[in-house]
């Protein structure tokens, strides 16, 4: 009665958490996990900062170059990253830029933030009411002392709750590099998986971004809570 | 005091100042001059101009024609610092612009300490006095949501007084006050007056206006139709647009 179940279940354990082959892979899902992060806290840090700078300038206000603006945003926004990520790593080298997988996954992730977060930034700082610009514009700060200690901070608290949300979805963007063979966490997974025909290294993938991306999540919340503060 | 007409007399002198938005001319070539412990107040119905006008003496609004000069300088040149010259004209705003980011304190010293790079031990020193001024020290760690609209207010003006400005201008700084809370700021200003600052005031308070005003000019539809003194405006007004306006608040 017992033995069909218990099979099922040996079956289970035998498909997704081989112990020999759990065994074995740790080190190359160890060595995803640590490149994924690399991509992730790069792509985080530049496409965070880009975002800012580019965000600043659209706040000069110079029309040609927020309508260039708008239009890297609009269309980073609006083309699937693989398709970026395919386009740079095939499509350049055939102009002489030759990029290795990791700088394509990085660039375009960067850039597919930068985007996002420009959008965000802006809608921030235009949520920022007039009045603290003339308030402080009033007592003698410059326009960037202005955006620095006034509007930035007000705008930035606003920013957190989308922008943690991007920064979530745009890391666990890591796991296109595999297509162009950037050594991640999926790549290692899937490599493993070919060689051995057991679905034990992508379970072991999984995990492994499990336990990259909870504690992330769990900092996005903390960070929400964190920045959210009294209004009148 | 000297002679009105001695140019070094005028803290603020405006001439022939224009400002349309669009099709829309706003001010239609106004002169305005203030003395030195001058009190002006200028009054007139929604829309005649009256914000505007003040928002160009710090070019917070970029006249579209005319001369902005305060304490001899140029406003209008494109030699002068503005940011130089903004901080020596205090500005108090309706809506108070307080930041909601800062405590009362920073919202004090944020010019000190980056416009005018005072360390921040001293910083405090001056905000600390300066909130005085207003009956506010004791309000110097909380945040202006904590505040009532009127102490708001107060914190406004002491982050105006605290750059020690020569001129400061005040946009209807009562309007968006409950009425028991407006007491408390023109008491605050009527200080002010008594110490000698040189003052602007956009306002409705016509109460205010009588009492403490030195000169009261009247605007309608970008121009100034009549000035003089609080019992001209209110007891003699010559020009029929301000007879009816005059008839309209005291009513």
């Amino acid at each position: 009665m017992a033995t069909p179940e218990l099979s099922a279940w040996q079956r289970f354990v035998e498909t997704f958490f081989r112990p020999d082959l759990l065994a074995e892979y740790s080190d190359d899902i160890a060595l995803g996990m640590v490149v994924t992060c690399e991509v992730a806290v790069l792509v985080l840090v530049c496409g965070t900062a880009l975002g800012l700078l580019l965000a600043y300038l659209r706040a000069l206000r110079f029309r040609a170059l927020n309508f260039l603006i708008v239009v890297f945003v609009d269309v980073m926004r609006a083309l699937p990253p693989l398709v970026l990520i395919l386009l740079f790593y095939f499509g350049l080298p055939s102009v002489g830029i030759s990029l290795s997988s990791f700088v394509v996954l990085w660039l375009v992730l960067t850039l597919v933030l930068a985007a996002f977060a420009e959008e965000i930034f802006w809608a921030g700082m235009l949520s920022v009411r007039d009045g603290q610009w003339q308030a402080a514009r009033s007592t003698g700060l410059g326009f960037n002392q202005t955006l620095v200690w006034v509007i930035l901070p007000q705008a930035v608290r606003m920013t957190v709750p989308p922008l943690t949300n991007r920064a979530i979805a745009i890391t666990k963007n890591t796991a296109l590099g595999t297509v162009i063979g950037v050594g991640e966490i999926l790549n290692q997974a899937t490599t493993a998986q070919s060689f051995t025909g057991s679905a034990t290294p992508l379970m072991m993938g999984a995990i492994a971004y499990v336990v990259l991306f909870v504690p992330v999540v769990m900092l996005g919340r903390w960070v929400e809570t964190r920045f959210a503060w009294k209004r009148a | 005091m000297s002679e009105p007409g001695a140019n070094g007399d005028y803290i603020l002198e405006a001439r022939g100042l224009r400002k349309s938005f669009g099709d829309l001319e706003v001010l239609k070539g106004v002169d305005f001059r203030v003395r030195s412990g001058e009190l002006v107040f200028v009054i007139g119905p929604s829309g005649s101009g009256k914000s505007t006008l003040l928002r160009c003496f710090n070019r917070l609004e970029e006249p579209s024609a005319g001369s902005v000069v305060v304490h001899g300088v140029d406003l209008m040149a494109r030699s002068t610092d503005i940011n130089a010259m903004r901080r020596r004209i205090g500005m108090v705003f309706q809506s108070f612009n307080l930041y909601p980011h800062l405590r009362v304190r920073s919202n004090v010293t944020l010019a000190l300490r980056r416009v005018l790079r005072k360390p921040r031990v001293e910083a405090d020193r001056i905000a600390e006095a300066a909130l005085a001024r207003v009956g506010l020290a004791d309000k110097a760690d909380a945040y202006p949501s904590e505040l009532s609209g009127g102490q708001q207010q107060r914190v406004a003006i002491a982050r105006a007084l605290a750059l020690e400005p020569q001129l400061v201008l005040f946009d209807e700084p009562t309007s968006a006050l409950d009425p028991e809370l407006v007491g408390s700021v023109l008491t605050v200003m009527r200080d002010l007056r008594a110490a000698g600052m040189t003052m602007v005031v956009v306002s409705h308070e016509m109460r205010f206006a009588r009492e403490a005003a030195d000169r009261v000019v009247f605007m309608d539809d970008g121009c100034i139709v009549e000035e003089g003194s609080p019992e001209e405006i209110f007891e003699r007004p010559r020009s029929p647009r301000l007879r009816e306006f005059v008839a309209e608040v005291t009513r």
